[in-house]
């Protein structure tokens, strides 16, 4: 037990570490909370509450401003994300060539909603975004940083079987 | 450092130099959408063949190599449909859709045999013509490629190859032989207007920002394209990042600025690695640096990622973002550039409107003027896509009529199957979410600035997105709705609470529940909110459902009145049906249907009874025949 919750001390210990040398390479200048918030989260795959408690302290800004910034802008995740973030284009010509039936398909197969975009296993997020701005491959989905384009519900369908038959391997 | 005259002049022979030996450069297109399409696997294919073949193979140029094909890959050459795109130079040969698998012919028969791979040429659909070089496809003929030229030919990660083709020759003439008052000048009199949206005088702008004084003065470049369904700034800055550089370092002389921000879309991670690598390596060089080309006078630049906020195209909300705000505007006046970044005088402009700066530098305003029209000369780049048989990036002049976009360049319009068909055609959505729609009407108007407001949409950004006649134009208004609502910073009550009813409003009319009121209170609430927002993203809000209105009134009302969608688009306005000629009459459909809605003998066709059904699709799932329809 007591090794146990040393391991969760230290990991604390390592996870500030890491938050200090961002903070440092910033010089502690509150202009620069978002791209130090981003550096965070790609340390970390979302905003933990205490990490953002703790760059507000050593900014010397309230925590309600860090989370202000960080609920404010779509790219930063206040919830832990899956292995495998799935970003759906919601486009203009994404939309009127069909993206909307990926993405039903897509949360109907991995059992997610928009609230809850999360599969429980952790492996799978599911977001809809914007514009991937790769509209002359209508419609456009993205596993992580791989470009899918022309994408059918049939062919999403295949692409997370094959994720989920690779990481049952 | 570059603080002699002849430097640059240097690094081009230098480069020429190294260009020399070779016999053949193959280009291939590593836009995003080549990318996605397999183009790095293409390369590395090609590369293997080259060398299995004998040759040397050159990525990277030195000096005195002695390599025979230089293998580069260039930003988006815009057909994105037909990639991978590889070109063979000098013969500027172009293939399509080609695949790591055809490396082996494409080296041989076109390297070794001095032939063409004839299955890998374009052929043209409209005509059945086989097309040899780029400049014979209709797609890229049709065009007038000034801002794109360079993009999708040179390797944009090498400042040397920019450097030899004139880049930042512009720059060294602004800092080096002109005062900040010419380059004002200069600009204002080749006419460039902001291409972000607006169209404001780019040197008009600048000449506002020159007279502020202050210690202290800042450029931003705004590469945070968020208007879904274009990607030409994306293409910009991946394809050609030292242009648009240039064009920042240019607008730092001409306001006295000795510093600039690049703020990229955090959804472009390319672009921002790109437009990162430039900057660095223009310092290197110390183009960029504490003396630019001698003048004594010191400019630098940073990269920014956005963060995903729509808002933050908007320019005080863009400032915001950069101060570590939450992006959100400020009401204008101050104007930024009495009072920007940290409350300095700022420019900020579009990547689009930065590339063309060094142009106009290089080739004067009058060359600028030759093309395009009174009001709105030069180029535009749009991003042609939708239900469009060539959808990519296309540059065409200022004026250009609708009709030689979609038709011409665009080969026709397609169907929902992606056939070419010639009565297709619905309308085209120009300027995203805050522009409007144009129609039948409006293909022969010329494509400018002004006539564009006078119809009531925007040239915005120049996304341009075609719809056939399967497209509902409810939805498409509840689309960009929908977008903007989202993306609304909730500041202002206008634009927070208006976008959230009218979107209401519009869900009402879609499912069929509107009454002869909703149409009525959806144009006031739309002309309140266009009135009443504070800033351009609320403003502009409306225009989606005013041009719909406007364009497709008989849409709404069919909706409303007569509880169908004309397109047949609306799931909940669909009529359910069985077809008589798929039924087997199995009868397990109104087995399923727990409002008893469908009747039918045993192996006859059955029926469903519109008026009881719920639509909850039931039936269509246990059907094995697909029968069921419009549920």
């Amino acid at each position: 037990m007591c090794s146990s919750c040393c391991n969760a001390q230290q990991e604390q210990v390592r996870r500030f570490e890491k938050v200090c040398r961002i903070l440092d390479k910033h010089q502690h200048n509150p202009s620069r909370l978002i791209p130090i918030l981003q550096e965070v989260q790609k340390e970390y795959r979302y905003l933990p509450e205490e990490v953002m408690a703790f760059i507000a302290t050593s900014l010397g800004v309230s925590p309600a401003k860090v989370y202000g910034v960080a609920s404010f802008y779509a790219n930063f995740a206040l919830k832990p994300k899956g292995k495998y973030v799935i970003h759906i284009c919601e486009g203009t010509a994404c939309h009127v060539k069909g993206s909307g039936k990926i993405k039903d398909a897509l949360f109907k197969k991995l059992n997610v909603t928009p609230e809850n975009n999360t599969t429980p296993d952790m492996l799978f997020t599911v977001q809809p975004v914007s514009c991937l701005g790769a509209c002359g491959l209508a419609p456009v989905m993205t596993v992580n940083e791989e470009v899918h384009g022309q994408v059918t519900p049939e062919a999403a369908m295949v692409i997370i079987d094959e994720i989920i038959k690779k990481e049952r391997n | 450092m570059l603080t002699d005259m002849q430097t640059l002049e240097l690094i081009k022979q230098g480069y020429d130099k190294a260009v020399k030996p070779i016999q053949h450069r193959i280009i291939i297109c590593a836009g995003t959408g080549c990318v996605a399409n397999g183009s790095l696997k293409v390369f590395a294919a090609l590369k293997k063949e080259v060398e299995a073949n004998g040759l040397t193979a050159v990525v990277t140029l030195e000096e005195c190599n002695e390599g025979q094909i230089h293998l580069s890959k260039s930003g988006c050459q815009g057909f994105c449909q037909m990639g991978p795109l590889v070109t063979v130079e000098p013969e500027g040969i172009l293939y399509v859709k080609v695949k790591a698998e055809d490396a082996a012919e494409i080296i041989k028969t076109t390297l070794i045999d001095k032939s063409k791979v004839e299955r890998l040429l374009y052929v043209d659909p409209a005509h059945g013509q086989v097309c040899h070089t780029q400049k014979e496809i209709p797609f890229y003929a049709q065009q007038k490629r000034i801002e794109l030229g360079d993009c999708g030919y040179i390797d944009p990660e090498d400042i040397r190859e920019y450097i030899a083709r004139g880049g930042y020759y512009a720059a060294r003439r602004a800092y080096a032989k002109m005062t900040a008052q010419q380059v004002c000048e200069e600009i204002t009199a080749s006419g460039l207007r902001g291409r972000g949206g607006g169209g404001f005088p780019t040197g008009k702008k600048w000449a506002l920002t020159l007279q502020q004084k202050s210690d202290k003065k800042y450029v931003v470049c705004n590469g945070d394209e968020g208007d879904p369904g274009a990607f030409m700034d994306r293409s910009l800055m991946e394809g050609n990042p030292h242009r648009v550089l240039e064009g920042i370092m240019i607008a730092g002389r001409a306001i006295e600025a000795d510093f600039a921000y690049v703020y990229v879309r955090a959804e472009y991670p390319l672009a921002v690695e790109r437009v990162r690598k430039a900057v660095e390596d223009a310092r290197a060089l110390g183009i960029l640096g504490a003396d630019v080309f001698g003048s004594g006078m010191a400019f630098d630049c940073e990269v920014m990622e956005g963060a995903g906020a729509f808002v933050c195209g908007e320019e005080t909300a863009l400032m915001a973002s950069i101060e570590g705000q939450r992006g959100m505007p400020r009401p204008k006046p101050p104007f930024p550039a009495q009072s920007g970044l940290w409350g300095k005088p700022t420019v900020i402009n579009n990547v689009e409107t930065l590339a063309c700066v060094p142009l106009i530098i290089t080739n004067g305003p009058g060359w600028y003027r030759e093309c395009g029209t009174q009001g709105s000369p030069g180029t535009k780049t749009f991003a042609l896509t939708g239900h469009v048989a060539n959808t990519g990036l296309i540059e065409v002049p200022f004026g250009s009529t609708l009709r030689k976009i979609v038709f011409d360049i665009g080969g026709g319009v397609t169907d929902t199957t992606g056939e070419i068909d010639p009565d297709a055609f619905k309308a085209v959505q120009i300027g995203g979410p805050s522009g409007g729609c144009l129609i039948n009407e409006h293909l022969d108007y010329p494509l400018d600035f002004d006539t564009v407001k006078k119809i009531g949409a925007m040239v915005g950004s120049g996304g341009l997105v075609v719809m056939n006649n399967k497209t509902c134009m409810v939805q498409i208004a509840h689309f960009f709705m929908r977008f903007t609502q989202n993306e609304s910073c909730g500041k202002c009550i206008p634009c927070r609470e208006g976008t959230k009813q009218m979107l209401l409003l519009l869900e009402q009319i879609m499912e069929g529940k509107a009454t002869a009121k909703t149409l009525d209170t959806l144009q006031t609430l739309a002309e309140a909110v266009q009135k009443g927002s504070l800033c351009g993203l609320g403003k502009t809000a409306p225009n989606p459902v005013l041009s719909t209105l406007n364009y497709f009134r008989h849409e709404y009302e069919a909706h409303i009145f007569q509880k169908r969608c004309p397109a047949g688009a609306c799931k909940a306005l669909a009529i359910p049906e069985i077809s008589a000629e798929l039924c087997k009459g199995c009868g397990f459909c109104a087995k399923k249907c727990p409002v008893g809605a469908i009747t039918g003998e045993r192996k006859q066709p059955h029926k469903i009874d519109a008026d009881k059904c719920i639509r909850c699709g039931a039936c269509a799932q246990a059907c094995k025949f697909n029968a069921v329809a419009g549920v």
